[in-house]
């Protein structure tokens, strides 16, 4: 039997065309509808496949990334995740800078992948993997850094793939929520929006981080990625951790949806926008499944003690 | 009084104060409450008069510039966030 044509060439043509699906247990009245998008289901689990794909595909078309080179990200998991993948399909090896307390299962899933990883202090966050990252890129001329943070392949991949699925699976969407990390998904899926439905409503869920990762020495020292075009947005609301592990588990409780953390905040900020809707279509991103946070027990311990364990950790 | 929570890296304005409680009908209003408490924040958190663009300002869990700015109103039960810009999550 041959291959239908549908059938990918490899792994990395398997990237994207994640599936939609309706949550009609957790949209708060009648009137409101509610989907998910799961990128949970891309190649390594999360939709930082699509960026690290078209960032390396990009890399490789314009000569910035050469054969011998290494391939270095700050990334406290998912993109680092991807990475690794793609840079074994294609033979590059990846190092990855980590802040030192996210979940075991991302160093174990980047060792599996066989990226190398380099840890960054906890207590800075993503700011300090960054900073680190840009010291090491900027010693070593063999190594070549990707930068989600500020590689415009990142919202163009949202533009050309995520943006364009959702309007061609929900037709009639009125909302879209995702996760403000890099900015990416917002900035590129606004983008779209604005171009090919203007009225839809661009929404962030942002985490309100816990007090032991705020571990700034200044305000200067703070971070606004330059792939977020704050323009394209229309709201922005802050999450806690408590509401987020709340939105994860309710999402499994009431929809079967097995998601990661900032799937929990960006379901939240839906039901907190749906609660002010008299009618309308919201179409919220998942950007992982639950499977990298199951040594965190998300799901099981008491909220009180998750709760004081995250003020200290990166999940999302 | 509204209140104001103050992030940590901006705390040694505030002699360490987590939250401080500020009288104010609009955003702007209780910054002006907060600085003639304490003085240093003003210049902490301003530029040229203007907020600067490593601080979020948030009244209860939402970005004041997706509603009215400073000029976004607040009342007794509201908490003003300040919070530096950071790059964020799992990415």
């Amino acid at each position: 039997m041959q291959a239908t044509p549908d059938a990918a060439t490899d792994l990395l043509g398997a990237v994207g065309d994640t599936p939609i699906v309706e949550m009609p247990r957790l949209a708060p009245h009648a009137g409101v509808r509610l989907y998910a998008k799961l990128e949970g289901n891309n190649p390594t689990g999360s939709v930082k496949d699509r960026v690290a794909r078209a960032m390396i595909e990009a890399a490789v078309a314009d000569g910035s990334l050469r054969p011998g080179q290494t391939i270095l990200e700050p990334s406290s998991g998912n993109t680092g995740i991807s990475l690794a993948m793609i840079g074994s399909r294609l033979g590059y090896p990846v190092r990855v800078v980590m802040p030192d307390n996210t979940t075991p299962e991302r160093e174990q899933l980047l060792r599996l992948f066989g990226a190398e990883i380099v840890f960054s202090p906890g207590a800075e966050g993503s700011n300090g993997a960054i900073r680190l990252a840009e010291e090491l890129a900027a010693a070593d001329p063999d190594l070549y850094m990707p930068f989600q943070y500020g590689n415009e392949a990142n919202p163009h991949v949202h533009e050309t793939t995520t943006g364009p699925e959702i309007l061609r699976d929900v037709p009639d969407l009125d909302v879209f929520v995702a996760g403000l990390g890099t900015g990416g998904t917002l900035t590129g899926v606004g983008r779209f929006m604005r171009a090919r439905r203007p009225g839809v409503r661009i929404v962030a869920a942002e985490p309100l981080p816990g007090e032991l990762v705020q571990g700034l020495r200044s305000l200067e020292d703070g971070y606004v990625p330059p792939v977020l075009d704050e323009s394209v947005l229309d709201d922005r609301y802050l999450v806690s951790n408590r509401d987020a592990v709340t939105g994860v588990r309710r999402l499994l409780r009431e929809e079967g949806l097995f998601v990661g953390l900032s799937s929990g905040a960006a379901a939240a900020v839906a039901l907190r926008v749906a609660a002010e809707m008299e009618s309308g279509v919201i179409v919220v991103l998942f950007a992982d499944a639950g499977w990298k946070y199951l040594s965190s027990e998300l799901w099981t311990r008491d909220l009180d003690e998750l709760e004081e364990e995250l003020e200290g950790s990166m999940l999302w | 009084m509204s209140t104001v929570r103050i992030p940590p890296v901006l705390r040694e304005e505030t002699g360490g104060n987590r939250t401080v409680e500020v009288r104010g009908a609009t955003v702007a209003e209780a910054l002006e409450d907060l600085f003639a408490r304490h003085p240093e924040l003003r210049q902490r958190v301003t530029e040229d008069g203007e907020l600067s663009p490593f601080i979020n300002v948030y009244v209860n869990d939402r970005d004041v510039r997706y509603r009215d700015g400073l000029a976004t109103e607040i009342g007794p039960d509201d908490t003003v966030i300040l919070l530096p810009a950071m790059a964020g999550g799992a990415r």
